[in-house]
C-alpha cells in the first residue's frame, strides 16, 4: 500500500491571478508531478498584505478570516510566492491576539502553508523535475522569501535538474529589487533607482533570463529592463521549472514565446 | 533645535537622488561596510549566539530600566561624579550650560555624539558665548561646513575626499597652497594640526557614552581617533552626555555588547579605544578630570516603555541598520530629516519627534528585512515600522488617495464572487488596452509606476476564470 497522496491546496495569490495565470498553472503541474493532490478552493482571493502592510489591522484580520475558512482542512497550502506565504506563515496569527478561537486556526494554518518551490524541495523531496530550458539565467532572491522562509538552495537545487540550463549569479542576489508593495508607486524615485541597480546587476551576469519566486519583484524588474530596451527576458521560476515557458511569453513581453 | 525636515523626505529624497556628489560619495562609503562587517562576522563562529545575548541583556535592562538607572546612578555619586536627571532636550541643555557656567568655561571640546545632535547642544552653547569645538575628523568638518551628521557613527559619510579639501582650503586660512591632500592620512594630519591646540586649552570637554554600566558607575566610549580620550580627560571638567536606555547591568554585559559593537559598526573586532570613565580624578590619579558630570537624558525615552515600541530602545547605534539599507543607500541620511537616519531612526523618529511629522519615514521601506539580519540586538526593525503605519492609519495620517484605493480592493476582496467578476472585467480591460503590446509605457493613474518603468501588460484571463473553464471541460 502505498501513502495516501497529500492533499494541497494551491494558493494562487492575487498577482499570479490577475497577472501571471500560467504560474498557478506551472505550480499546479509541479504539484502534482510530485505526487500531490491539488485542489483551487474558489472562495480564496488575498493574503491581506497590501492592508497590513499599510497599517489596517482591521481589514487585513478580514481578509485573514476568509483565507484561514477557505484554507481548512487541508493538509498543505501552498503558493507560488514567498511574500504571500511570509505574510500567512509569520504574521496571520499576529492579527488574532485578541481572538483566541481564530488565532488557532491561524497559527494551524501557517504551519501548514508553504512556498511552492521550497515546498517541492524540502516537504515533497523532489530531487529533480523534468524540464528542459535552454539558456543562461540568473536567479533574483526576493526578499521575504529569503528572510522570512529561507528560500535560498531550493530554488537554486531544482534550477540545477532543469536540462540545458546554466545558473550565473548576479553581484548581490540578495539585495533588494524596490517593489516592496505599495512603496514601489509611493516613493517611485527611490524604488526606480533601487531597481536601477538591480537590473545593471542582472545585465553584467550575460544571463538572457532572470527568474524569481515573487511576482512583485518580477513585473518591477520586466518593468524596469523593458523600459531600458534590456533583451533580458524575465519570468516566474515556476514557469522555468514546469518546463511552460515554450506556451508563455516572458512578463511584459508580447506574442508567441 | 535640529530642525525636522522629515515632512519633506520625498523632496529630500529627490534632491538627494540626483546629487551626483553625494551618490558617489555613498556609494563608495557604503561598500566599504558592507564587506567589512561580513568579514569580521565570519571570523566568529559565535556572532549568532551573540546576537541572543546581547538581545537579552538590554530586554533584561529594560524590565528593570529604573532599578538600574537608580544603582547606576548611585554608584556614579560614589565614585564622586554628579548626575543630572534631565527629562528633556530644555533641561539637558539647561544643566550642561550651568555646568560650563561654573567652570567658566569659553571653550568646550567635544566627543562624537548623537545624543548632543538631539539636543542641540553646539547652537545652545554659542548662543551663550562658548565654543564648541568637534574634534571627531568627521565631526569636525560637518562643524566646518554648518551641516548635521548624515550618518550615526561616520557623520562625513555624504562628503568625498575633494569636499574635505576645498573645506580646508576655505576654513583653514594660514594653509600653504602647496599642501596635498590625497589620502585620508593628509586630511587628518591637517586637522590634527587645527586641534591639539584646541584640546589643550578646553575647560570642559564633552563626550556621549556607548554604555553605563550600572555595577560601577562608569561610562564607556569607543572612538578610532583617541579624540574622546583627550576630550576626557585633558579638560578640568568632563560631562558625559548620555540617553538613559544606554544603562547596562555589568563590566560583563558591556563587554559582551562591545563583541558586537565594533564587528556590527565598522568590522573592526574592536575599536582602536574603548575607554572606562568612572567618577572625577582621585588624589593619587596621575590624571583625568577634577569634576564628572553625567547629564542623563529621557528625551521621551520612557514613553517607549510598555509600549509596542520598546525593543528599538535596545539600540547599541551601530549603524549596520543604515549601512545595509537600500533606501539609506539611495538617498544618504540627511534625506531623512532628522538626527537619525536609516531604518533605526525610521522607528526612533516618529517616538521622539511625533509620528505627525515623521510620518514618511516609516513608509520609506520596501520592509525588504536586512535591517533586521544585520542588527546585533535583532530589533525587529519592519515590524516597528508597520506599527507606525498602523498608528498613522488609525490617525488618518494616511494619504486619503491611498485609503480610498485600499478601502476599495479591501471591499471586493471580502467579497469573492464580486471579486471574480471585478478582476475579471478589469483585466480584461487591461489586457484589452495592451492589445499585441507586452508592456505599457504609461497608462492613466498609474504615473508612480510608469515614470521610470513600464508596466507589463497581463498575460490574458485570471487564473481563476481559466481554471473554472478547464475543469468545466474536465
Amino acid at each position: 500500500m502505498s501513502e495516501p497522496k497529500p492533499r494541497v491546496a494551491l494558493f494562487v495569490t492575487c498577482l499570479v491571478d490577475l497577472y501571471r495565470p500560467s504560474v498557478g498553472f506551472a505550480a499546479i503541474r509541479l504539484l502534482e508531478q510530485a505526487g500531490c493532490l491539488v485542489e483551487v478552493p474558489p472562495t480564496q482571493t488575498c493574503c491581506g498584505q497590501p492592508a497590513f502592510n499599510a497599517g489596517d489591522r482591521a481589514t487585513a484580520r478580514d481578509l485573514a478570516r476568509g483565507l484561514v475558512d477557505a484554507f481548512a482542512g487541508y493538509d498543505h497550502v501552498v503558493a507560488p510566492s514567498g511574500s504571500c506565504t511570509g505574510m500567512i506563515a509569520h504574521h496571520l496569527p499576529t492579527l488574532f491576539d485578541d481572538d483566541p478561537q481564530y488565532r488557532a486556526k491561524a497559527e494551524d494554518l501557517a504551519a501548514r502553508t508553504h512556498e511552492l518551490v521550497s515546498f517541492l524541495r524540502d516537504v515533497m523531496g523532489v530531487e529533480r523535475v523534468d524540464a528542459r530550458f535552454d539558456g543562461t539565467v540568473t536567479y533574483h532572491d526576493s526578499c521575504a522569501g529569503l528572510r522570512e522562509m529561507g528560500i535560498k538552495a531550493q530554488p537554486r537545487a531544482l534550477l540545477g535538474g532543469v536540462a540545458g540550463l546554466t545558473l550565473t549569479e548576479m553581484a548581490d542576489p540578495e539585495i533588494c529589487c524596490g517593489f516592496g508593495g505599495t512603496f514601489c508607486v509611493k516613493y517611485p524615485d527611490i524604488s526606480v533607482r533601487m531597481v536601477t541597480d538591480k537590473c545593471r546587476d542582472i545585465a553584467a551576469t550575460g544571463a538572457g533570463t532572470v527568474l524569481a519566486g515573487d511576482m512583485g519583484c518580477l513585473l518591477n524588474m520586466a518593468g524596469r529592463l523593458r523600459r531600458e530596451g534590456s533583451p533580458v527576458q524575465v519570468r516566474h521560476v515556476a514557469e522555468v521549472l514546469a518546463g511552460l515557458t515554450r506556451e508563455v511569453p516572458p512578463i511584459g513581453e508580447a506574442g508567441s514565446p | 533645535m535640529v530642525q525636522v525636515t522629515s515632512p519633506a523626505f520625498k523632496q529630500n529624497a529627490a534632491r538627494a537622488l540626483a546629487d551626483t556628489g553625494l551618490q558617489k560619495a555613498l556609494g563608495k562609503a557604503k561598500g566599504a561596510f558592507l564587506q567589512r562587517r561580513a568579514e569580521a562576522v565570519a571570523r566568529l563562529p559565535e556572532f549568532e549566539a551573540l546576537r541572543d545575548i546581547g538581545r537579552d541583556i538590554k530586554n533584561h535592562t529594560l524590565a528593570n530600566l529604573d532599578f538600574y538607572l537608580e544603582t547606576y546612578a548611585a554608584n556614579v555619586e560614589r565614585a564622586g561624579g554628579t548626575v543630572h536627571w534631565c527629562s528633556t532636550a530644555d533641561e539637558a541643555r539647561a544643566a550642561v550650560l550651568a555646568i560650563c557656567r561654573r567652570a567658566g568655561a569659553r571653550t568646550v571640546t567635544k566627543g562624537k555624539s548623537m545624543i548632543s545632535e538631539e539636543i542641540s547642544i553646539n547652537d545652545h552653547l554659542e548662543t551663550h558665548g562658548i565654543e564648541p569645538v568637534e574634534t571627531d575628523l568627521g565631526e569636525y568638518i560637518i562643524q566646518l561646513r554648518r551641516e548635521h551628521p548624515s550618518h550615526i557613527i561616520a557623520p562625513a559619510f555624504h562628503l568625498n575626499r575633494e569636499d574635505w579639501e576645498a573645506d580646508f582650503r576655505r576654513m583653514h586660512t594660514d594653509l600653504d597652497p602647496n599642501r596635498v591632500f590625497n589620502e585620508r592620512r593628509d586630511i587628518l594630519a591637517e586637522a590634527r594640526t587645527k586641534l591639539r591646540s584646541r584640546f589643550l586649552a578646553a575647560d570642559v570637554g564633552i563626550t556621549g557614552a556607548n554604555f553605563l554600566i550600572a555595577e560601577t558607575g562608569s561610562s564607556v566610549i569607543v572612538t578610532n581617533e583617541g579624540n574622546g580620550d583627550l576630550t576626557q580627560t585633558l579638560p578640568r571638567v568632563h560631562i558625559a552626555l548620555a540617553s538613559i536606555e544606554k544603562v547596562v547591568p555589568t563590566l560583563e554585559d558591556a563587554t559582551s555588547l562591545l563583541r558586537l559593537l565594533a564587528r556590527s559598526a565598522t568590522g573592526q573586532d574592536f575599536s582602536v579605544y574603548t575607554t572606562f570613565s568612572t567618577g572625577a580624578r582621585r588624589p593619587t590619579d596621575l590624571d583625568g578630570p577634577e569634576e564628572y558630570h553625567v547629564v542623563l537624558i529621557d528625551n521621551g525615552r520612557s514613553n517607549m516603555i510598555g509600549s509596542e515600541f520598546q525593543d528599538m530602545l535596545r539600540c547599541i547605534r551601530c549603524a549596520a541598520c543604515m549601512n545595509h539599507c537600500p533606501v539609506y543607500g539611495a538617498t544618504g541620511g540627511h534625506a531623512y530629516g532628522w538626527v537619525y537616519p536609516g531604518p533605526m531612526g525610521s522607528v526612533l523618529t516618529p517616538s521622539l519627534v511625533g509620528v505627525d511629522k515623521a510620518a514618511h519615514l516609516p513608509n520609506a521601506s520596501t520592509f525588504c528585512g536586512k535591517c533586521e539580519s544585520v542588527c546585533p540586538v535583532k530589533i525587529p526593525l519592519p515590524n516597528l515600522m508597520r506599527h507606525w503605519r498602523e498608528r498613522e492609519f488609525e490617525r488618518h495620517l494616511t494619504p486619503a488617495a491611498m485609503r480610498r484605493g485600499l478601502g476599495l480592493w479591501a471591499w471586493f476582496a471580502k467579497r469573492p464572487q464580486a471579486y471574480r467578476l471585478a478582476t475579471r472585467a478589469a483585466i480584461g480591460g487591461l489586457r484589452l488596452l495592451g492589445r499585441g503590446r507586452g508592456a505599457f509605457r504609461s497608462l492613466p493613474l498609474a504615473g508612480g509606476w510608469t515614470a521610470g518603468r513600464d508596466l507589463p501588460v497581463p498575460e490574458g484571463g485570471t487564473f481563476m476564470a481559466r481554471y473554472a473553464q478547464q475543469q468545466r471541460k474536465r
